[in-house]
């Protein structure tokens, strides 16, 4: 599952940067997306691994080739920052619960 | 683009170790006591989210000079099993009145304590209206919005 830390470790590389630049003009194969890049073409599918792990971009088959996409919402983003922000939340929620009733029986 | 991706609801669970009444009367009238205050709209640390507890109750943050912020609204209020809250926030933390993403959180009795399980949902329609979103990924400057995000998420 997606998360915050998981998003921003995604986006703290300037060539997974650069991938997502070049999706936002629409949906590519690897092929496409790697031409003009300074890096070797199984680089960017190790990249777009790590950047579908995090839920910003997604992929299909079209034949024989995987088209890859971003979410043009950017929701992935989204999403795990809020995944994070209920944790966060509850943890604080559970914590204060368990104190208020721990007074209470005292 | 046509293609929309749809995010899959946001799911928490936790046990308490506190009876279920308690529970949920912590997490609605007691709201403003474990609220992150690094997620506070005010941004100051007196200001704190208060729920009305009733159906249509509001649900909004109120600020040390007495100002109200909008957060959401109570859309069902079923003590103390279940409360379901309408979240009226845009991706950069603005009420949209026209906006409604629900939170739906139940509290079930588990041995001495409870289980509360949160779900957070129809987060696409927050996509649907975010221009400012949309906006602040494709300006120059696009990474800032999310890397501030980050930060908010990690000072905890």
């Amino acid at each position: 599952m997606a998360n915050a830390a998981r998003v921003f470790a995604a986006l703290n590389d300037p060539t997974r940067r650069a991938v997502l630049e070049r999706l936002r003009a629409g949906p590519k194969p690897v092929g496409e997306i790697a031409r003009g890049l300074p890096v070797t073409r199984p680089a960017v599918s190790q990249h777009l691994k790590v950047l579908k792990e995090a839920g910003l971009v997604d992929d299909r088959s079209q034949g024989t080739r995987r088209i890859y996409q971003i979410d043009p919402n950017g929701l992935g983003a989204l999403r795990a920052w809020l995944d994070q922000f209920w944790s966060d939340a509850l943890n604080a929620f559970a914590a204060e619960a368990e104190r208020a009733e721990k007074k209470e029986k005292e | 683009m046509s293609t929309q991706i749809r995010p899959a609801p946001v799911r928490k669970s936790i046990f308490v170790d506190a009876p279920q009444a308690h529970a949920f009367e912590v997490f609605t009238d007691g709201i403003g006591r474990w609220w992150p205050k690094t997620h506070k709209i005010g941004g100051s640390d007196l200001d704190k989210p208060v729920i009305e507890p009733r159906a249509g109750g509001r649900w909004y943050q109120l600020s040390a000079d007495g100002s109200e912020c909008e957060v959401g609204k109570v859309l069902e209020w079923n003590p103390p099993a279940r409360v379901l809250l309408a979240w009226q926030l845009t991706a950069d933390w603005t009420y949209d009145p026209d906006l409604i993403t629900e939170v739906e959180v139940t509290f079930a009795p588990e041995g001495s304590g409870t289980r509360v399980d949160l779900e957070h949902r129809h987060l696409e329609r927050i996509g649907e209206r975010a221009d400012t979103m949309r906006e602040a990924i494709d300006s120059p400057n696009g990474w800032g919005l999310l890397l501030r995000l980050y930060s908010e998420a990690s000072a905890e």
